[in-house]
């Protein structure tokens, strides 16, 4: 199996505990894997472990395929309160990374044309983002990730506060989003619901180790 | 009213400190360092009196001042600076700072009061001078900045992950604003600019959503107020500031109250 990022040994220490030991599991590629685990056995330091490493492109415990600027980590929190100004056409242009010019070119306006459309903000685009619902919010900060067309896009949480309806309608979204630009997607969850129906693989994070079991989801 | 050269001077003046205010206030709304602003200028005010203590010039004591606080902020995160407790002590001391150096150096309350509260009208050509050189090294600054300075503004925690350089883009922003403040200060008061960079943005943002929109909104309540505040002043002799600081808050005032409106109308 080929692997977008593979993990080979790794330990991850905190003051007070270790977090991780001799950690060893491969994400393969265009692929929706879950990671979940406890609260507090570490998903989110492992990811920022990850990439941290990525950083640097290379460490003797991690190998990743592709390079830092391919890969879109989605935070589980954000500070956008009600009153937040910006609208969602606006938020997601911040996506844009490799302009140096204020304004967005004519290609860059047709990409993000399309990602709305993909993400079905193209009705609300000129919404101020704060007056969203929950759910567009995070079709908005999906969106906002896809602008640099990342080979690897991390979701930390993504459904938490979502209700049924808007999870499914979210966890849909990204799998066809994921087939149309060959993504790979890395979803920390807790929600065995949305990992039965969609993920293709489970990386379980339990007693500082992993395990890696694959899911029969289409 | 054109037949003065002040009045002339302070006109054109308007249309640079909206233009500075304009774009730099917008992203200090959105990266909600208002109140960093505020102490800036009383740091700034802190800066002049022992520039004028030490025998250095006013506005480079302000600069030296000012400068060296938005480092110390920008090194140590842009968080310390919207910490309640730690704008009461940077407050606190500057003033106390400013007036010990005033004191010491035997200058009269006057000087403090101008650059407290500064005059518009009182500037010349040179001043203008000033004023123009710096809005235009700003808006090149900002003009090449402006993606990265949006995404960390904008979204702070997106950018936290995704963007490289954000702790340096912060340093920049904070130097930018050190720097406007320090120099407008001399020219229109610290208190002007610290409203003019505030309040203008403030409001826009309950009328317009998109990034652009806001810039061009907040440049015109800002230039509203500056020139309707000085034409109010021509007419009644009363102090511009106090008219500017009146149209701006009313301005503010009007964007609640429609907000206020529109969700009851929901």
């Amino acid at each position: 199996m080929n692997s977008i990022l593979e993990v080979n040994g790794l330990d991850i220490k905190i003051p007070d505990r270790t977090l991780f030991k001799n950690l060893k599991f491969k994400i393969p590629p265009n692929a929706l894997t879950c990671i979940t685990g406890e609260n507090g056995v570490g998903k989110s330091t492992l990811i920022k472990h990850l990439l941290q490493d990525l950083d640097h492109n290379y460490t003797v415990h991690t190998r990743f395929a592709i390079n830092r600027d391919q890969v879109q980590y989605v935070p589980q929190l954000r500070n956008i309160d009600d009153e937040y100004p910006l609208c969602i056409c606006d938020f997601v242009s911040l996506g844009f990374k490799h302009r140096i010019l204020p304004w967005n070119s004519k290609a860059m306006n047709i990409k993000l044309a399309g990602i709305l459309q993909d993400t079905k903000l193209t009705a609300i685009q000129n919404r101020a983002l704060g007056r969203a619902s929950g759910g567009e919010k995070q079709r908005a900060y999906l969106a906002q990730a896809l602008c640099s067309d990342p080979e690897l896009l991390i979701l930390d949480e993504a459904t938490a506060s979502l209700d049924r309806t808007a999870k499914h309608f979210l966890l849909k979204l990204l799998k066809q989003i994921m087939q149309k630009r060959d993504l790979t997607v890395l979803f920390i969850t807790h929600d065995p619901e949305l990992i039965d129906a969609y993920a293709d693989y489970e990386l379980h994070l339990a007693n500082q180790s992993a395990t890696m079991t694959k899911k029969g989801a289409e | 009213m054109f037949d003065y050269a002040f009045m002339r001077y302070a006109f054109t003046a308007g249309i640079f400190i909206a233009l500075i205010c304009s774009v730099m206030g917008v992203f200090v709304i959105a990266r909600q360092t208002s109140f960093f602003t505020h102490t800036l200028s009383e740091i700034g005010f802190s800066g002049a009196s022992f520039g004028v203590f030490a025998g250095i010039s006013p506005l480079a004591g302000m600069l030296l001042f000012t400068c060296c606080s938005a480092l110390f902020i920008g090194l140590s995160g842009e968080k310390v600076s919207r910490r309640e407790s730690s704008i009461s002590v940077f407050s606190g001391l500057f003033l106390g700072l400013g007036v010990l150096f005033l004191s010491l150096s035997n200058k009269q309350a006057n000087y403090a009061t101008s650059i407290l509260f500064g005059s518009i009208v009182g500037i010349d050509a040179t001043d203008l001078r000033d004023l123009v050189s710096l809005s235009i090294f700003l808006l090149i600054l900002i003009f090449f900045t402006f993606r990265k300075l949006a995404f960390s503004s904008f979204d702070a925690q997106g950018a936290e992950y995704n963007q490289r350089f954000n702790k340096l883009i912060s340093i920049l922003f904070l130097l930018m604003l050190a720097l406007t403040v320090s120099i407008t200060a001399q020219i229109i008061g610290a208190l002007l600019i610290f409203v003019l960079l505030t309040i203008p943005a403030s409001a826009s943002k309950y009328f317009v959503h998109s990034l652009w929109k806001m810039i061009g909104l907040t440049f015109i309540f800002a230039l509203t107020g500056v020139w309707l505040g000085l034409y109010l002043s021509y007419l009644t002799n009363w102090p511009v500031s106090f008219f500017i600081t009146v149209i701006e808050s009313l301005i503010y005032g009007g964007a609640i109250l429609k907000q206020r409106v529109a969700e009851w109308h929901n």
